[in-house]
């Protein structure tokens, strides 16, 4: 089943406030995937650095030395702080050579996200616990990403567990599932793109990168998705400076959207929207298949 | 007097529960519903129901007697398998509004989403606004009216039922075709709008055109061999 989540802030107002809101949300969303959870935020008003959120769960790494040999590749300085059993890499140094070199040499690692603006978190276990544990509600910003998953096609782990991100500040939740995946990420393998996992989703993370990097607008990759991606879903997407909505065409898998003067809301369902502040006088409606959704912080 | 159920203090099953023990004529209003799911579902008494908010999946399934008025949204598969009475709501409602109803009315005052009246078996349903894709897919029977547009593949694989669009049809699906309308069909076009007041109020039944099916998938009569060569000619 899965739920997802994604709230994008397009006034000030409520950006002080976007953990708590999303966890609001991802919380009415626990009974539609209570195995696992995760989530993505992005804000801007932190310092201008790259940031790697990397996943330690079940390993022991003495991080100093990590963070000094990862000075030496990209030539930069590196701080590196933990999360519980997550480790956040700080660098002016080159986001997507340090994603590279952490899963070449961390066994056990799995890198979820770099970039200037994001931070990724995901666990097996309540959603609630998860939120808890990483303190999305604490978290500031303009967008975030949040998911609730029921796993149908591969194991209860961290690894399957969403938001995927594999390239800079480009993520994603999915609902669904990818029939091509395993094609596509030859293909993207062969054009520059690593994985981690052997899930559908990041596969699908990957292509959006992989046409971001090529010099697609969000609105151009999720074109190319269209054609190129064979299943179903429903896709909240997040970048560095927006938001994006897609569904398949047949639309099998739910969504619904509200939006007021501050903000846009997606979900699997109405009650993680209806809990938001001026919830009430938003406008409601399902997007519709194959339509891409974007908003900017930009416009 | 209305009893009042608020589902911020009171749960959705003492709500259903106390619709289920209610007898005739008793009305009700619920308050917050905040998207919860199968709100008023399956009520058998001629109940007046108001549900002031948007709601979740399901809302009035298998609805069997009465009103259920909601003042908001509706999401996925609202009043699913109707059999008979009314249910009304304000706004939009997405997926598979009204599927498998076997009578009754539904009426959505906004947009329905995607396969609304999918499978429909004898309900009428009026949308004020426009449907999604694949609506009245596989319908038998009752009437789909649709007072803005439909989206692609409207009526595929249609049965005996009738769909009645004011505005553009994207596409339609196999084997759905436009229709003539004849007196009895702006007949029951006039009735239905009337009974969707207000949601029908002021609309032109001659905007209309029909559509339903050519009969050309059936294969029940499959030892029909002048069927059977209708249906290959078709193909």
């Amino acid at each position: 089943m899965c739920g997802i989540v994604g709230l994008f802030c397009k006034t000030e107002t409520h950006r002080h406030e976007l953990g708590r809101l999303t966890a609001v949300m991802l919380r009415e969303m626990r009974d539609r995937g209570p195995d696992s959870a995760g989530f993505a935020s992005y804000d801007a008003g932190l310092p201008d650095r790259t940031r790697i959120t990397v996943l330690a769960e079940g390993i022991e790494v003495d991080w100093g030395p990590v963070a000094a040999a990862l000075e030496g590749v990209l030539g930069a300085e590196v701080t590196v702080r933990a999360v519980h059993d997550h480790v956040v890499f700080s660098t002016d140094g080159d986001g997507r050579a340090a994603r590279q070199w952490i899963i070449d040499n961390v066994a056990g690692a799995t890198v979820l996200s770099y970039g200037s603006q994001i931070e990724l978190y995901k666990a097996v276990g309540d959603p609630d616990l998860v939120a808890e544990r990483y303190d999305l509600a604490s978290r500031t910003g303009t967008h975030a990403l949040a998911h609730t998953r029921m796993a149908t096609e591969s194991a209860v782990t961290t690894n399957g567990s969403h938001p995927f991100a594999t390239g800079a500040d480009t993520c994603l939740v999915h609902n669904g599932s990818l029939s091509n995946h395993n094609r596509l990420r030859r293909f993207l393998e062969g054009h520059g793109e690593s994985f981690q996992t052997e899930n559908d989703s990041e596969v699908a993370a990957g292509y959006l990168a992989w046409r971001i990097r090529s010099g697609d607008t969000i609105s151009q990759a999720l074109e190319g998705a269209l054609d190129d991606l064979d299943g179903f879903y429903t896709f909240a997407i997040g970048v560095a400076d927006g938001f994006a909505i897609l569904r398949d065409r047949i639309a099998c898998k739910p969504a619904v959207v509200a939006e007021t003067d501050d903000w846009v809301a997606m979900s699997s369902e109405y009650r993680a929207i209806a809990r938001l502040p001026g919830a009430a006088d938003a406008e409601v409606w399902e997007p519709e298949p194959a339509r891409i959704y974007t908003w900017s912080l930009a416009a | 007097m209305k009893r009042r159920f608020d589902l911020a203090e009171v749960s959705r099953r003492e709500l259903n529960q106390a619709l289920h023990d209610a007898s005739d004529g008793e009305s009700f209003e619920v308050l917050n519903p905040r998207g919860a799911h199968a709100v008023a579902c399956g009520i058998t008494a001629d109940l007046d129901v108001v549900v002031r908010g948007s709601v979740g999946y399901y809302c009035a399934g298998m609805h069997q007697r009465g009103r259920v008025l909601v003042e908001g949204n509706a999401s996925t598969g609202l009043a699913e398998n109707i059999m008979s009475g009314l249910v009304h709501i304000t706004g939009n409602a997405t997926m598979s509004a009204g599927a498998t109803g076997c009578g009754g009315l539904v009426v959505v005052g906004g947009n329905a989403g995607a396969r609304c009246g999918i499978s429909m078996k004898g309900v009428d349903i009026v949308v004020g606004g426009n449907v999604g894709h694949m609506s009245a897919f596989m319908a038998q029977a009752g009437n789909l009216v649709v007072c803005g547009d439909a989206a692609a593949d409207l009526g595929d694989s249609i049965y005996e039922a009738q769909i009645f669009v004011r505005g553009d049809v994207e596409s339609l699906g196999a084997d759905c075709i436009e229709k003539e309308m004849r007196p009895e069909h702006v007949e029951t076009l006039s009735r239905l709008l009337a009974a969707a007041s207000p949601v029908g109020d002021g609309v032109d039944v001659s905007d209309f055109r029909r559509y339903g099916s050519a009969r050309r998938l059936y294969n029940f009569t499959i030892d029909d061999v002048d069927a059977l060569e209708a249906g290959q000619e078709a193909a």
